[in-house]
């Protein structure tokens, strides 16, 4: 049982890694380089794939909890804190990436338009639920409150989405240098596209391990008690 | 049901009345927002105007929050919330009548500061006074759906003064965004927020909905 569940990490880990290399080759070697913005377009690449992640992540986060409060199951809360610790990383990545980006092309590191704004506000949200995750003692409650946060802070998406959307139709936006949406060249959406599946991968790579770790924990925890209670 | 409501609403109202700590702390937390916003920014009676309705919800956010955080902590004093989870009534009447008691608390600090606000930045506010109370509700019972929910979880938490804060303000950023932007048209400050009006019903509607149905499971033992 143990070695079966090894040789599937293995396995795994090799494709994930086979799959960030081909990654960096596509981004780096095989794009061609942008006209206008140059080498530091490159970014894109890893920017874009980091953002669907972080979104799909904090999706799961919000189905995990859904399903813990129905049904209960300390699986699915593990399942859930993990998705969230591994969305805020994939977050965070957009936020850093996203200005490195912004300064040459834009002129300025940041600007409060929609897209900016909710990952912004995303961040904040999943990151309280950390908070309260590591707030809250009792495994059961800190399960409960976290499917709760969980559960709110995605439905308040689109609400923030549209909100901020409409907020800053309505005041002067900055001034940009070159818009993004210029179609794609082929070469340049299969890069993206082998970038997508490769952080895809590592995300459900980093899942299944930070998932794994939890169960260990847990165990540990067990084994203490049960320690504590036969050593006086 | 609308019984066992009306005394948790009472019995909230009748700690306020005779404590009236709530009121205090927010109240005064909100004058001297005004009166921070006053030195840091140093205002004229124009900019006031432009940016009144964000200094007035600034001050009722954080005032909410003050007064929000006691909403449980309150039940957590002396173990009331094991008195009130032990009589044989429905969750949703204690979200219910907590969320009606913290919408009144907000909403008479709101009514206090208002025509301080017109006074020390010298805004007219009797124009469109009904329509401003209108938004003032429409924006508390959204920010007080979330918050009563909130202030249940941050009770039970190791940090609940920073914890329900840190919660709340993300998730009541379109509440907060569309407050301000009614707030600034009854203020005659910009034209035209019929969009911003559905908005804040929508919002409303969707969170305390929610908040309903995920309560009971907030309120374990």
């Amino acid at each position: 049982m143990m070695r079966g569940k090894h040789a599937v990490d293995a396995i795994f880990l090799v494709i994930t890694a086979v799959a960030m290399l081909a990654a960096l080759y596509m981004a780096l070697l095989y794009a061609p380089t942008e006209q206008t913005m140059g080498d530091v377009q490159r970014i894109f690449y890893f920017h874009v794939p980091s953002a669907w992640v972080a979104f799909f992540a904090f999706f799961l986060v919000f189905l995990f909890s859904f399903i813990y409060l129905m049904r209960g199951g300390r699986q699915w809360d593990i399942r859930a804190s993990a998705a969230a610790e591994i969305g805020v990383l994939f977050c965070s990545l957009v936020l850093i990436t996203g200005p490195i980006w912004a300064k040459p092309v834009w002129g300025i590191w940041w600007t409060w338009d929609a897209r900016l704004t909710l990952t912004l506000v995303l961040w904040l949200i999943y990151v309280a639920y950390l908070m309260l995750r590591h707030y809250v003692i009792d495994p059961e409650r800190r399960a409960t409150f976290s499917a709760v946060v969980g559960i709110m802070g995605f439905i308040d998406v689109p609400i923030v989405y549209f909100s901020i959307r409409w907020w800053r139709t309505q005041h002067p936006q900055p001034v940009l240098a070159g818009g993004e949406d210029s179609g794609l060249d082929p070469a340049m959406w299969q890069a993206l596209l082998v970038c997508v599946v490769a952080f895809m991968l590592l995300f459900f790579f980093l899942l299944r391990k930070r998932t794994e770790l939890q169960y260990l924990r847990d165990d540990l925890d067990a084994l203490h008690e049960r320690f504590d209670q036969t050593v006086p | 049901m609308r019984r066992t409501l009306a005394a948790i609403l009472w019995k909230d109202l009748k700690i306020e009345l005779r404590t009236k700590e709530a009121f205090s702390a927010s109240f005064v937390f909100s004058v001297l927002v005004l009166v921070i916003f006053n030195f840091t920014l140093d205002l004229s009676s124009d900019e006031a105007l432009k940016l009144g309705a964000g200094f007035l919800w600034i001050a009722f956010v954080f005032a909410g929050v003050l007064s929000l955080n006691r909403s449980f902590a309150l039940e957590k004093e002396e173990n009331c919330i094991q008195g009130l989870l032990l009589a044989p009534i429905d969750r949703g009447a204690i979200y219910v009548g907590k969320f009606l008691a913290n919408v009144i608390f907000m909403l008479v600090t709101e009514i206090m500061v208002l025509p301080l606000f017109a006074i020390f930045f010298n805004v007219a506010i009797v124009e469109r006074l009904w329509l401003l109370l209108v938004i003032f509700v429409l924006g508390t019972v959204g920010f007080s759906a979330v918050g009563t929910l909130f202030s249940a979880i941050a009770a039970q938490t190791r940090m609940r003064e920073v914890m329900l804060p840190i919660l709340l303000l993300p998730v009541t950023v379109p509440i907060l965004i569309a407050s301000v932007e009614t707030t600034a048209f009854a203020l005659g400050a910009q034209e035209g927020a019929s969009f911003w009006f559905k908005l804040l019903i929508v919002y409303d509607v969707i969170f305390f909905t929610v908040g309903l149905l995920t309560f009971e499971y907030v309120l374990q033992e």
